[in-house]
């Protein structure tokens, strides 16, 4: 195809500047225009250059802790105040994206893997590999997640980020390889793919160089929502004790922490749940205009 | 439509099966011996270690292990638990707790959710319908533990609205809880039935139904709310067996004694038979309400059934 299309595009180069006009540069023009992605992009750069690099927000280290501060309310000189062990809670809640954004963005790129090879060998092959594969996700679908989780974990025996990665994969890719399957099916049979074929192309490469790109759109805005669910999720699990454990930081293990205390000090609750809630929102805000940049219905 | 419902019931079959399996071959691979958990520090006889393992069958393969649990579940035999109690049991009075505050939950999601979505679609871009976005956007990105704990503080301790805790009150005492259980999906429905009323209202039917010269109530009632609730009553009903699952935060957060609480103290003293019964359970649960909702799809939109 990129032969074929070459002439072309030499021409009008020498008239005037061409300007690239195919999904992906659209949905970026788009994109950029868009205070709903601009905002929530920001925020999570920002989130992220928290979990790379806590020590640009704060000088304080999170578990250098006076017990004679232990729960004093948020003041001037400290903002979020401090918590039962009397540690600094704003380092707290800062090293806490660490943990939130490693597990939303590996989980989601491990089951995003998983899911874009599953889907679209069910949809571009059908017959008994879809059948197979749709088998096995209803079952995995048919299983309550939070209580199978418990169970895996129980099995896996530990409650590292590692085995919280592993179930959260293992419960997120029934919905994303659907996701991806009926994405491929909608574009397996347009004449494009018919052309390339009759071009002579294999069957790997319809799949990775003529199908992929036009079926990934759908992936990648779930994608983007979903980190968003997993971050919750995994706040969840360590919540109901069964994530990660103290000494670790974690915005989910800070508001269990808090339960005890919610009367006399409520800040324990509000700030993490706060930094919680608006990376969960940013992803999903990210997704929403992401959907309404890929759907050109609503251009 | 008897070879639809058939067809669809033929195709629950391997997914019972194989979900149970799962995680009847899942718990049995959690590390530890059941019968020491059982016995606690105190050492176990021989004899009696041996007559509580062939009890329970720990000896025997997994596979038979799991046709001598099917075989029971066949006769409504859930098993009983390491402690001699039928799993059964268990659930008749763990259930309960957990349907009430699903159901009640359920109610509160399909009620408010459709008639907040309906009215932000049918006043699309006004103030409601902003507020509609909003707030359900907001309470989407909150997570179920910290909505319930900010419920839990402002309706329930500040304002006494509301019991805070247990079930001492009868059903005053769910409305908390399934309100903080229901608003994940209170929100999804509403944005469903709004963004498919949007749809339905923009239809050729719905033009033609004004052309025709009806009452704007009736276009709106008859003609595009039936179609566009089809995929609002598809979620809702697959989403009663998730609520049954979800119930599991929502009955820590407000220490409700439901099969979620069961579930933790099971796994913690390594009581598998139990926590296959209620895995099972839901399972069955989800799997049933998902053929309901298939069928009544088939029912509303006859194209469904000869596909």
């Amino acid at each position: 195809m990129a032969v074929a299309d070459s002439p072309v595009v030499e021409v009008a180069e020498e008239t005037a500047p061409v300007r690239e006009a195919g999904l992906w540069a659209d949905a970026w023009r788009q994109l950029r225009r868009n205070p709903l992605f601009v905002g929530p992009a920001v925020l999570i750069a920002l989130f992220a250059v928290m979990a790379v690099a806590p020590g640009l927000f704060t000088r304080t280290d999170p578990r250098a802790c006076d017990l004679s501060h232990s729960l004093l309310r948020p003041s001037v000189h400290h903002w979020f105040g401090y918590d039962l062990q009397g540690c600094d809670y704003y380092a707290r809640v800062v090293y806490g994206a660490r943990v939130s954004m490693t597990i939303g963005l590996t989980t989601v790129v491990g089951t995003a893997l998983i899911s874009v090879v599953l889907g679209t060998l069910a949809g571009f092959y059908g017959g008994v590999v879809d059948t197979l594969i749709a088998r096995v996700t209803d079952v995995w679908f048919a299983l309550p997640t939070f209580l199978g989780a418990i169970v895996v974990l129980a099995v896996l025996g530990g409650n590292g980020l590692a085995q919280l990665t592993l179930v959260l994969v293992l419960f997120g890719w029934p919905t994303m390889t659907r996701l991806m399957r009926s994405s491929v099916l909608s574009v397996r049979d347009m004449e494009y793919v018919t052309a390339a074929r009759a071009l002579g192309a294999g069957d790997v490469r319809l799949m990775t160089r003529h199908v992929l790109p036009n079926a990934l759109a759908p992936v990648i805005v779930y994608g983007a929502i979903r980190v968003g669910i997993v971050i919750a999720a995994e706040a969840t699990l360590s919540y109901l004790g069964l994530g990660l454990q103290l000494p670790a930081i974690s915005w989910g293990l800070m508001i269990a922490t808090a339960q005890p205390r919610l009367l006399s000090a409520p800040h324990l609750l509000l700030f993490p749940g706060l930094f919680l809630s608006v990376t969960v929102l940013a992803f999903i805000l990210l997704g929403d205009a992401l959907r309404d940049a890929f759907d050109p219905r609503l251009r | 439509m008897t070879r639809f419902v058939v067809r669809r019931l033929l195709q629950v079959v391997p997914v019972f099966f194989g979900a149970t399996f799962l995680i009847f071959a899942l718990v049995y691979a959690v590390p530890g011996d059941p019968i020491d958990a059982l016995a606690g520090d105190r050492p176990v006889a021989p004899a009696v270690r041996a007559e509580l393992r062939h009890r329970y069958h720990l000896d025997d393969p997994l596979l038979v292990r799991y046709g001598k649990y099917l075989e029971g579940l066949a006769h409504g035999d859930f098993g009983t638990n390491f402690r001699g109690r039928p799993v059964s049991d268990i659930l008749k009075q763990r259930f309960p707790v957990t349907i009430r505050l699903g159901l009640l939950a359920f109610a509160f999601e399909a009620v408010v959710g459709l008639a907040a979505g309906v009215l932000a679609g049918l006043r699309r871009r006004s103030l409601l319908d902003s507020l509609v976005l909003v707030s359900t956007t907001v309470v989407v990105a909150i997570p179920v533990f910290v909505l319930g704990y900010c419920a839990q503080l402002l309706l329930g301790v500040k304002l006494h609205w509301f019991p805070v805790v247990g079930i001492r009150q009868g059903w005053r005492s769910y409305f908390l809880p399934a309100m903080v259980l229901g608003s994940l999906s209170l929100c999804y429905v509403a944005r469903l039935a709004r963004a498919s009323l949007v749809e339905a209202m923009r239809a050729d039917y719905v033009r033609t139904a004004r052309a025709k010269g009806l009452p704007e109530r009736r276009v709106v009632a008859v003609h595009a709310l039936r179609n566009s609730l089809i995929p609002v009553v598809t979620f809702l009903g697959v989403d009663l067996g998730s609520l049954m699952a979800g119930a599991i935060i929502t009955e820590g957060i407000f220490n409700l004694p439901g099969i979620g609480q069961a579930t933790f103290t099971a796994i913690h003293t390594q009581e598998y038979p139990t926590v296959v019964g209620i895995v099972t359970a839901l399972v069955l649960i989800f799997v049933l309400a998902n053929l309901l909702v298939d069928v009544l799809y088939a029912v509303l939109d006859p194209r469904i059934r000869y596909r």
